[in-house]
């Protein structure tokens, strides 16, 4: 097989560097073996051959699997490792994984594929080719084991990293022939499994990575360690928007352990010193006077008071889904409901705080970050340092959690301006909470107003839902707009697609008023789906109330052509007890939506002490994802994400004041706690057909509206805004 | 100067009496298991031991924690053998991200050896981590196999 020839003196500089902390970097393709006219090997750091991109085997049997997505808790390292390893047919006790670096995917012309680690993507988006890099690998090494033997490769099967050749019941390794394997040219016809042979995919396999995450082992990008490297703490503008007007440096200069204070773009400046504990409190001491801009008197009032006039027929709208006629089906309607909900700031949280460690010099420069976007991080490594991208690297390290924060590049281009300024010295940028909390990318603001209409039989007739309020592409990916329109905004609200809406309504329009108010948004676990499920759901839940029906019922009418959104609606029913008596003080919901090609429903039972302190026992959710690779991995995400999504609920929403967020930290942006932790029974239902759907992201919507629509059914309190604290509200 | 004890270790480390003990134990010393969450005592990502007791030890000063035993995350395991709490994290498959797990553990760790059978009531008062990833149905079910084991 020819690879792409490569001498990497640089890297192999960068190894010695890091000598001792083996987790960091990655241990990729050190070198090729170029021999007079032969064929190249590619090998890893330990000198093992690739056999192809996707798989490194050692002599000792060891089968290294290459990830190029991120690994930020959500578990897709160990999926995707398990779709390489079922092709590969290989002992899955002897499987390791590592991160190809971004330089490496773009000198080898992005042989790995895409890096970026959101929208749920990481397996669904790279299941075909990665799962083809096991099944090409194996035929590889069953050639070179046929070759050996000088027998059919036809003869021959593979299991457990042996292959066996039938006829004569011989045997060897995957190890024995990696080296031999490497040699040859790759299969040009691969062919895939039948989803109904897979042994290893569907299987709820033990995570790879855990044990070094009980022993304080694993290396996260905030315990990267380089020799003589510094510590930077920074302060951004309060005030997005607003610009560093001076600071006083002769104040701090004698305090101990700062080395420099450098200015970093026009809106922070960030003080370095031996530990980051000096360098933050030398922060705290350094006089700084700000230029806070245009938005220094925006406030959520103010915003949520623009967001409303969004409302008003004569402001220009884009159309996500239409059909019929709305406006003379609601004029002609014999009964209509409206409402107004609310959805607000949220900051991610992740629970290691923001922070990249570089190393500039003249010739190189490399990063050391968690990142769910490596090439992303590598592209501003590039842009900032100034240098050439074959100069450029990053090793993406373990992520503290990122559900959509660590997409973004912020936090490395700070930390690559700053090691700018002092060149041969490694730099470790760690944001403090604060930072963390009042700089994030946020969950946009919205409003929506919604209109009902039914007929003189209480048939449902027409919808209109209007959203009023921010996108996150027009500030995060203005080239993804389409005509000034931002598609995103509608997940779970399309006709058709990977996040439709499951509802036949002869009648439906649904529109979005764009404003972008100056706080910048960003992806947050669920994206869109977060608020346009409380809406569409809770709102389903007045309309059946409005009506006198059962909210199950009324839904399953409107569901006739949607089977797979009424498929998982009817699982959490049936496991909740829908129509059953719940027991004393107990009171149920319900929810159902689809994003990121999953169909998901979640079923809530709770009860209420004093009118304001919620108890959820239970919390049913189902998901069909198509295809699920790692149930015991999906469960976990599935509690997960209604951790998320609930302590957004009760505890979340970042408010403005004077063009800042007033949170900064976890006293007063709270997250739940186990006390508060619901009993979750997750419905693992994929149908096995049609596409494969996301696992981190979709489940989180549903958690909200079913615990909002429960406290109904409880109270006869119809809550349409979020947070619950803003409301005296809390958990019981 | 400062004279701490740490996994049964003595370091001798040159901070201000006011240092977070936190801060010592990661920069300092050199130890990064334990972890930097929010730096005022809410998250728990930061506890260790200390004279056996779970502390937060970003609210502990370096000054207050001198002449006491100190235990992190990475000398929680004894003679080579991992904590019982250690293990059940491993047979659950209890860490998603795992950033919180060293607080986490090390929470548990200590009711344990308080209530070796904790009702779930217990787990609840003790147990005030935050976890962003959401693992705490595992981390229930987990300090409870451990009990029963
Ligand atoms: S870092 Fe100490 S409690 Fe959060
Ligand atoms: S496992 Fe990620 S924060 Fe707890």
């Amino acid at each position: 097989m020819n690879h792409m020839p490569r001498l990497d003196t640089p890297r192999l500089n960068r190894r010695a560097f890091v000598i001792g902390s083996a987790a960091l970097g990655s241990g990729l393709a050190v070198g090729l073996d170029l021999p007079a006219g032969g064929p190249t090997v590619a090998r890893a750091a330990d000198g093992s051959p690739e056999v192809d991109a996707w798989v490194v085997i050692r002599p000792d049997d060891t089968v290294v699997i290459r990830i190029a997505r991120s690994e930020m808790g959500q578990g897709s390292l160990t999926g995707l490792a398990q779709l390489v390893a079922e092709e590969l047919e290989c002992d899955w006790s002897k499987v390791t994984t590592e991160y190809p670096t971004p330089g490496e995917n773009v000198a080898r012309k992005r042989v790995w594929g895409d890096f970026s680690t959101g929208g749920s993507r990481g397996i669904r988006a790279s299941q075909d080719y990665v799962r083809k890099g096991g099944a090409t690998a194996r035929m590889m090494l069953i050639q070179a084991a046929a070759n050996e033997w000088k027998v059919q490769p036809s003869e021959c099967t593979a299991a457990n990293s042996v292959i066996t050749h039938t006829p004569s019941g011989r045997t060897t390794t995957f190890g024995k022939v990696a080296e031999a394997a490497a040699k040859l040219s790759p299969p040009t016809e691969v062919k895939l499994k039948d989803p109904k042979d897979w042994k290893l995919i569907g299987k709820g396999v033990k995570r790879l990575d855990t044990a070094d995450k009980t022993t304080g082992k694993m290396i996260y990008s905030i315990d990267v360690k380089l020799p003589g490297m510094l510590n930077a703490a920074i302060k951004q503008c309060p005030v997005f928007g607003g610009t560093l007007k001076s600071y006083d440096q002769a104040k701090i200069a004698n305090m101990k352990g700062v080395k420099k204070v450098v200015k970093v773009g026009d809106n922070a400046i960030a003080v370095v010193a031996d530990t980051w504990w000096h360098a933050k409190t030398a922060l705290d001491a350094l006089p700084i006077v700000w230029d806070e801009g245009p938005n220094a008197k925006v406030s959520s009032a103010s915003i949520a008071k623009w967001l409303d006039e969004g409302f008003d027929p004569s402001q220009p709208v884009y159309v996500g889904n239409e059909n019929g006629d709305v406006k003379s089906a609601l004029a002609s309607a014999a009964k209509k409901v409206e409402a107004v909900y609310t959805y607000p700031y949220q900051n991610h949280a992740t629970m290691e705080p923001l922070n990249a460690t570089a190393l500039y010099t003249p010739d190189k420069c490399e990063v050391w970050c968690g990142t769910q976007n490596g090439e992303a991080a590598f592209a501003a490594a590039v842009e900032v340092s100034g240098l050439p991208a074959s100069k450029c690297d990053v090793y993406k390290q373990m992520l503290g959690g990122g559900f959509g924060r660590k997409g973004n590049t912020d936090y490395v281009r700070q930390a690559v301006a700053i090691a700018k300024e002092m060149p041969g010295t490694p730099i470790k940028l760690l944001w403090s909470r604060e930072e963390d909390m009042q700089h994030g990318a946020y969950h946009p603001v919205t409003h929506c107003k919604l209109t009902a209409g039914f007929d003189a039989n209480n048939n449902l007739t027409a919808l209109h839902m209007r959203i009023s309020g921010q996108s996150i592409l027009f500030s995060l990916r203005p080239a993804a707009l389409v005509n000034g329109k931002d598609p995103v905004t509608f997940q779970g609200l399309n006709a058709s697609g990977e996040a439709a809406f499951g509802y036949s309504v002869p009648n439906l329009l649904i529109e979005h008023s764009m404003r972008n108010p100056p706080v910048p948004p960003g992806f947050w676990r669920g994206v869109n789906v977060n608020h346009n499920a409380i809406y569409v759901e809770c709102f389903m839940d007045e309309l059946a109330h409005a009506v006198n029906q059962d909210p199950l019922e009324f839904r399953r009418k409107l569901m006739a052509n949607n089977p797979k959104h009424l498929a998982v609606l009817n699982a959490v029913a049936e496991k909740i007890g829908w129509g059953k008596p719940a027991p004393q003080g107990i009171y149920r919901g319900l929810a159902h939506f689809m994003g990121f090609g999953s169909y998901v429903a979640g079923a809530a039972e709770i009860s209420v002490v004093d009118g304001n302190k919620i108890k959820i026992h239970r919390i049913v959710g189902a998901t069909d994802p198509g295809f699920a690779v790692n149930p015991a991995q999906i469960d976990r995400q599935v509690a997960g994400s209604f951790v998320y999504g609930l302590s957004g609920l009760f505890y979340g929403g970042c408010t403005v004041k004077d063009g800042r967020i007033e949170q900064a930290n976890f006293d007063t942006y709270n997250s739940m706690r186990i006390a508060e932790m619901p009993k979750v029974e997750s419905v693992i239902m994929p149908s096995g057909s049609g596409t494969w759907g996301g696992v981190g992201e979709p489940t989180i919507c549903v958690a909200a509206p079913a615990v909002l629509n429960a406290y109904f059914a409880a109270t006869g309190k119809r809550i349409r805004s979020v947070p619950l604290r803003d409301q005296n509200i809390t958990f019981a | 100067m400062a004279n701490l004890t740490i996994n049964g270790k003595t370091f001798n480390v040159d901070v201000e009496p006011d240092t977070p003990l936190l801060w010592v134990i990661r920069e300092n010393v050199g130890l990064t298991g334990t972890k930097y969450g929010c730096g005022i005592a809410q998250c728990g990502a930061c506890t260790v031991h200390i004279d056996g007791v779970a502390m937060r030890s970003c609210g502990v000063t370096v000054s207050d924690a001198v002449g006491k035993q100190i235990t992190t995350i990475e000398g929680l395991a004894g003679n080579g053998a991992l904590h019982k709490v250690q293990q059940a994290w491993i047979d659950n498959d209890v860490p998603q991200c795992g950033y919180c797990q060293s607080g986490m553990i090390m929470a548990v760790a200590a009711l344990l050896k308080e209530k070796p059978k904790p009702t779930d009531q217990d787990i609840n008062e003790a147990i005030t981590n935050i976890c962003r990833c959401g693992t705490f149905q595992q981390v229930r079910e987990a300090i409870h196999a451990v009990a029963n084991a």
